[in-house]
């Protein structure tokens, strides 16, 4: 079939194809649909949380503390008797941002510099690559907590921590992909037509690694924001009362033992159910973006 | 008498090998082991001619090819261009150069950026060494797609959504549309199917004639290279062994390989008796190249006197041969 | 005659996104007793999937939607998996396109061969390797002892496929499938491994069923032909008869459409393109190419007629002779 030309009445662009084969992969994985469906709506939450969320993050009521999900409190109230659906949306917007901005800054410095590595290879090369070693001999989590404990608990600091663990996993990614892009013959063509060395990386190049740097950043931004809540949850980075969910599992676990089951329960499903959702676009994400280049199948 | 269009002489393109067996073997040696991939190859592409560089695997003809274009560097030797010489040009003298001497690569697939639409790797060669306008540039663009037989309408298409033979017109227009004086092909027809062959053979053709260009047309398949090529040199493991206009060399074939290779293609004619010349054993390795004649341990001709260096006969007009047992034509 | 495999209207379909792709549509034809038949056409025509449905190895989202596969009196499309391995490798066998990729690159070469022969015949270890020695000989390998020792990188392209058919001959198969073996492989030894596959099916006796887009590899190879456009066999034929009197509006554009080694021509190129196999339209799928087509043409598959004993086309025009021969 390979010199079969698809048939098509009018010529499409990339992105009314690219369209197309998203909506034909959503109904075919639908956990994956949920899942997007899963981030949309908690990113919006987050965003628009001053008009979504029922009651303001840090309004406390005496008299309706401790009290289990009912009507008036969906998800419940904490001993200062705030609404822990709110608290949870506000969260949302700390624990997106820095999982969000944290593989953003990771993605753009990693990228960067993996490419030049790949590019000039040589010495260059060797020793960004032993540093990316060193790096990588920590585990990522106690590298983090060093870091934040180095720098002080702020929600900036969390998010430079995540980043440098982060780091060296794109830089290796682009680096591997510039290596082998680099061989093909496209590389070799925009040589020959008169492409100066920018222009072969910025234009034929660089555009062509983005489909593993995606996958991979989806997936990433799940541990991104596993690591924010493990900080916090440990008490490094966000102090109370601060809301973000891994500080908000950590005082809900306290609570167990008395019975007050949701305080623990609800902000640890937010993680759970955040981090899934990443790790499930992801899946699909990669699944999606391979047999295109291909063709359509 | 008029300068030839690209005149190549005593080319030679060397390869180090890396590795621990090629350590090991320098110290047993004395020296670095090379590969020695082109190995003083000689040839002229005349103006409106195209050249046909033929040989297997192995044989040098893909390093010629991109040591033209400046993909590799070669270790010594001459290219000229228009009589310029091009092997002492700096980078940046050599990239202006580049509009003259563009190249058509053998996977149509690989050699297109996946990321950009048909317009935009057509019309690149001349955002880059033009100053037209945008609309300048498109209008050229669109004529060069339609002399390649692909309508405006292509213009817009991403490669995956093209066949293999119109994914090799679109590389074809990318290197036409700055009128190259001189055009490499490598390979161009090989990873296409047989029936789309005539097809991109014909449209090569075309061209040709019309836009007045010279082709360095390197190929394994013979056919081919018969019907468009006016001259043809064959390679075999790094050197030139035999050259001649393509009727004279078809019809008189005198180096043993060249005899070898015509008698080894297969004949859609089922009564064609073939010619029963047959090599021994397979093509060795550019590592160790024996002296003297290179087909040596294969040759069913050998005699001794093939261990010293091989001379080169014009055993006819123009009709050049590496052979120690070519006649020389007394004139 | 007596047919070693017989083929009898055979579809093959493939579900995709965009609907069902009929890859093969109705093929019909025997190889003999002996003989070497060519299976020709472009890429997309369906040869290959035709092969891979006589070994019963179509998997998901391809499937056999009818015929009738007979070989040994059984008809292959109603057996199940158990015996169907019986037959696979045994007595049908197969060598593919590039062999290096085929071989186990952790096992040895002697290995790949003899463990054919302990698994098929039940062999010994000792005396498998001692048959596989022979049958590395018999292939042409030189030092057959010593290089059975070694692995596949460090084997050439064309020893690698001659291993490959070592293998495949080794349980004397009644059908050799070879699906383009020459692909990647160079012009002389190309030569060298299609005049071993004939000689050796000769010797054994074996049928090969040959599978390729080049005209020439037919004439020198093959005793008879099947030509296969976009799905459909449009004529099968002796190899002198199809090169003298091809018949198919599609067989005679293929001629004259290859360049030649051998004389000095005029190509033309075969008009217009392969159709879509994605919900094809009925009839003969050259209809849209075709200069003699009329109406019949798109309205039903024209059947197989005699030209002459052993010469059949599938074309309207050349039944009632306007396309005249």
């Amino acid at each position: 079939m390979a010199n079969v030309a698809h048939p098509r009445a009018r010529p499409s662009t990339s992105l009314s194809v690219t369209l197309r084969l998203v909506w034909l992969r959503l109904r075919r994985n639908w956990p994956s649909a949920i899942a997007l469906g899963l981030i949309l709506v908690m990113a919006l939450a987050a965003l628009l949380a001053a008009w979504v969320a029922p009651y303001d993050a840090d309004a406390t009521d005496p008299a309706a503390a401790l009290q289990v999900p009912s009507l008036q409190h969906w998800l419940g109230t904490d001993i200062y008797g705030r609404d822990l659906l709110s608290r949870i949306i506000f969260a949302g917007q700390v624990d997106l941002s820095v999982a969000f901005g944290a593989t953003a800054l990771a993605l753009a410095i990693g990228s960067t510099i993996g490419a030049l590595s790949g590019l000039y290879r040589g010495w260059v090369d060797l020793i960004i690559m032993r540093c990316v070693d060193s790096v990588m001999a920590f585990p990522a989590f106690i590298l983090a907590m060093a870091i934040t404990a180095a720098l002080g608990n702020s929600v900036t600091n969390v998010l430079l921590a995540i980043a440098l663990t982060q780091l060296p996993t794109y830089l290796r990614l682009v680096r591997g992909e510039i290596l082998r892009i680099r061989e093909m013959e496209y590389a070799d063509a925009a040589r020959v037509v008169g492409n100066p060395a920018w222009r072969i990386v910025f234009v034929h190049l660089l555009p062509n690694c983005l489909p593993p740097i995606i996958v991979q950043a989806t997936l990433a931004m799940g541990y991104a924001l596993l690591t924010m809540a493990a900080l916090s949850f440990i008490g490094l980075g966000i102090r109370p009362p601060q809301s973000e969910w891994g500080s908000m599992t950590a005082e809900g676990a306290q609570y167990i033992v008395t019975g007050e089951w949701w305080l623990f329960l609800f902000p640890g499903l937010a993680i759970v159910i955040m981090v899934l959702s990443f790790n499930l676009i992801g899946d699909a994400l990669r699944d999606f973006l391979d047999p295109r280049m291909r063709g359509v199948r | 008498m008029a300068v030839p269009l690209c005149e190549v002489e005593d080319l030679r393109v060397q390869f180090p090998l890396r590795g621990l067996e090629a350590w090991l073997r320098s110290l047993k040696d004395g020296k670095a082991p090379v590969v020695r991939a082109v190995d003083g190859v000689s040839f002229v592409v005349e103006a409106g001619s195209t050249l046909g560089l033929v040989g297997e695997s192995g044989c040098g003809k893909s390093t010629v090819a991109r040591s033209l274009v400046r993909l590799l560097e070669p270790t010594s030797g001459s290219i000229r261009l228009d009589g310029a010489e091009l092997t002492t040009l700096g980078n940046d003298a050599f990239e202006k150069m580049r509009p003259h001497l563009q190249m058509v690569f053998q996977d149509p697939t690989a050699s297109l950026n996946p990321q950009l639409s048909v317009r935009r790797t057509v019309g690149e060669p001349l955002k880059l060494h033009t100053s037209l306008t945008v609309s300048e540039r498109r209008a050229r663009t669109d004529a060069i797609l339609e002399e390649v037989g692909l309508g405006a309408d292509f213009a817009e298409r991403y490669p995956h959504e093209l066949s293999g033979g119109q994914r090799q017109r679109v590389n074809i227009a990318r290197a036409l549309i700055t009128s190259p004086r001189l055009v490499v092909l490598d390979e161009p027809t090989s990873a296409l199917d047989v029936s789309l062959r005539a097809r991109i053979i014909l449209l090569l053709e075309e061209l040709r004639e019309r836009h007045g260009l010279s082709y360095l047309f390197i190929s394994h398949d013979l056919a081919t290279v018969r019907y468009l090529a006016s001259r043809v040199a064959v390679m075999y493991l790094g050197v030139i062994v035999e050259e001649a206009t393509t009727a004279e060399l078809f019809a008189h074939p005198v180096h043993p390989y060249t005899r070898a290779l015509l008698a080894a293609v297969p004949v859609p004619d089922p009564d064609a008796r073939r010619d029963p010349f047959v090599l021994s054993g397979e093509i060795p390795s550019p590592i160790d190249i024996p002296t003297g004649c290179r087909l040596r341990a294969r040759c069913p001709l050998a005699r001794p006197v093939c261990a010293e260096p091989v001379p080169v006969r014009e055993v006819a007009p123009g009709h050049k041969v590496a052979c120690h047992l070519a006649e020389e034509e007394s004139r | 005659m007596t047919a070693v495999i017989d083929v009898q209207d055979l579809a093959v379909r493939f579900s995709t996104d965009h609907g069902e792709v009929e890859a093969v549509d109705g093929a019909t034809f025997d190889v003999r007793q002996g003989e070497v038949l060519g299976l020709v056409g472009e890429s997309g025509s369906g040869k290959s999937v035709t092969a891979t449905a006589l070994l019963r190895l179509i998997r998901q989202p391809g499937r056999i939607v009818h015929g009738r596969i007979t070989f040994d009196g059984k008809d292959l499309c109603s057996l199940g998996e158990g015996e169907l391995a019986h037959i696979r490798g045994a007595q049908i066998a197969m060598v593919f396109q590039t062999p290096r990729t085929a071989l186990n690159p952790l096992i040895t070469v002697g290995e790949h061969v003899a463990r054919l022969y302990a698994l098929h015949a039940g062999l010994s270890k000792a005396e498998s390797r001692k048959r596989a020695i022979d049958m590395l000989r018999l292939v042409g390998i030189p030092e057959p002892e010593r290089r059975a020792r070694q692995y596949p990188h460090q084997f050439s392209g064309g020893m690698c496929q001659r291993v490959m058919i070592a293998m495949a001959l080794a349980t004397a198969p009644r059908l050799l499938i070879a699906d383009e073996p020459t692909t990647g492989l160079d012009v002389s030894t190309a030569a060298r491994i299609l005049d071993l596959l004939r000689d050796l099916g000769q010797k054994t006796g074996a049928s090969i069923l040959l599978i390729t887009h080049d005209l020439g590899v037919v004439a020198t190879t093959c005793h008879r032909v099947a030509v296969m456009h976009a799905g459909q066999i449009v004529e099968i034929a002796p190899v002198r008869a199809l090169f003298a009197r091809p018949a198919h509006p599609y067989t005679r554009a293929l001629v004259r459409s290859i360049p030649r080694v051998d004389r000095e021509i005029t190509m033309e190129p075969i008009p217009g393109s392969v159709p879509s196999l994605l919900n094809p339209p009925p009839g003969c799928r050259y209809a849209g190419r075709c200069p003699w087509v009329e109406d019949r043409c798109r309205q039903g598959k024209p059947g197989m007629t005699g030209l002459s004993a052993d010469h059949l086309v599938a074309c309207f025009a050349v039944e009632n002779g306007r396309a005249a021969l």
